[in-house]
């Protein structure tokens, strides 16, 4: 239950932030400082995201078949792949792994 | 018919497809990460940015707090604040339709309707691309949530990687030149070290402290990692200012 509060408050607050553009004075957000920051920060989450998910086990740091999905991710990319495929490609490196026993 | 010669509705058809389809792969890693069907559909219902709904499930997969999730969402979902903006001054929707509107602007909605020029290309681009991509994501966001229930044990197929790839291609087509990079490479420096340290999910949130401050601190592009998904344009035929077809050109 505590979790679905989060997510309602998460959807809550991702509506609110497109809504504020449309209403906020374009002046405020214009700034190039605002815009970069919204922008630098999206780069920083998403390279996070990748690494937490790639080595984090909790609060230890693990080196396992999930290192596999990032590697053939990045050359599922570099080749051009779409998204799906990428998605896939990760997928398979990590199940293909798990059965050659690296955990 | 006359609408499907539009190049903008053409435009916005095949990036609905494109982005609608990897629907599934939230739905089911969603699913996988312990989600139930209905709070993963109140994602992509509500919610409806995929970095912001990518970034929840996976800070909850990685073992952190709502809160922390939470947080992650919202900080990623900043630039579509900056977004709207844009398709306010770009677009002036009359009063009420600003609230359907804004519940649709995301990178890929936004990106179509800047890669064109005449003001009625770009309403139509903006309302085709957003309001395709938001019924295909979610009927795919429901085939993915399905999928992930029948699949089982999630590590057997290898989600976990899946989610380690995704979020490598969301960040992707935001590496473009060296300064994106460096930011790339220092939030995931400070990730690791803070691993160790604080609860589960902060890190990401230590992350985006450093790349805000960086953001803050340096004179580069304005426009630096608002890059959409999926590229509306990508062998830069857009009919826009030089400025934005050189950006979107590969």
């Amino acid at each position: 239950m505590n979790l679905w509060l989060w997510i309602l408050i998460a959807c809550g607050l991702a509506y609110l932030t497109k809504l504020s553009g449309y209403f906020v004075p374009a002046k405020l957000l214009r700034s190039p400082r605002m815009m970069r920051v919204a922008g630098t920060m999206t780069i920083g989450l998403l390279a996070s995201l990748t690494v937490v998910n790639a080595v984090a086990s909790g609060q230890s740091l693990a080196f396992d078949a999930r290192l596999g999905a990032l590697a053939a991710g990045a050359i599922a990319l570099w080749l051009r792949a779409p998204f799906l495929v990428v998605v896939i490609v990760g997928s398979a490196a990590a199940a293909c792994l798990r059965l050659l026993g690296w955990r | 018919m006359k609408l499907l010669e539009s190049p903008a509705v053409k435009v916005g058809l095949s990036i609905s497809i494109a982005t609608g389809l990897y629907g599934i792969s939230f739905g089911a890693l969603a699913s996988a990460s312990g989600f139930s069907f209905w709070q993963t559909m109140t994602f992509s219902l509500l919610m409806f940015s995929g970095g912001s709904q990518f970034a929840f499930i996976g800070v909850v997969a990685g073992g952190g707090s709502g809160i922390a999730a939470m947080t992650a969402a919202a900080l990623l979902g900043l630039r579509n604040g900056i977004y709207g903006m844009q398709m306010n001054a770009l677009l002036r929707p009359s009063g009420w339709l600003k609230y359907p509107q804004a519940h649709i602007t995301i990178d890929e909605s936004t990106a179509t309707a800047s890669g064109q020029r005449d003001p009625d290309e770009q309403r139509r681009g903006f309302w085709t691309a957003g309001l395709g991509i938001f019924v295909l994501w979610n009927i795919f966001t429901a085939v993915g949530a399905l999928a992930g229930d029948a699949l089982g044990d999630p590590k057997r197929w290898g989600l976990d990687g899946a989610a380690v790839a995704a979020f490598l291609g969301l960040l992707w087509p935001r590496l473009k030149g060296r300064e994106p990079w460096a930011i790339a490479a220092a939030a995931a420096l400070a990730t690791i070290i803070a691993v160790p340290f604080v609860p589960a999910g902060v890190p990401i949130l230590v992350a985006a402290v450093v790349a805000g401050t960086i953001g803050w601190f340096s004179h580069g592009r304005s426009d630096e990692g608002m890059e959409p998904d999926v590229d509306p344009y990508p062998h830069g035929q857009s009919s826009a200012d030089p400025a934005s077809g050189e950006r979107n050109a590969k």
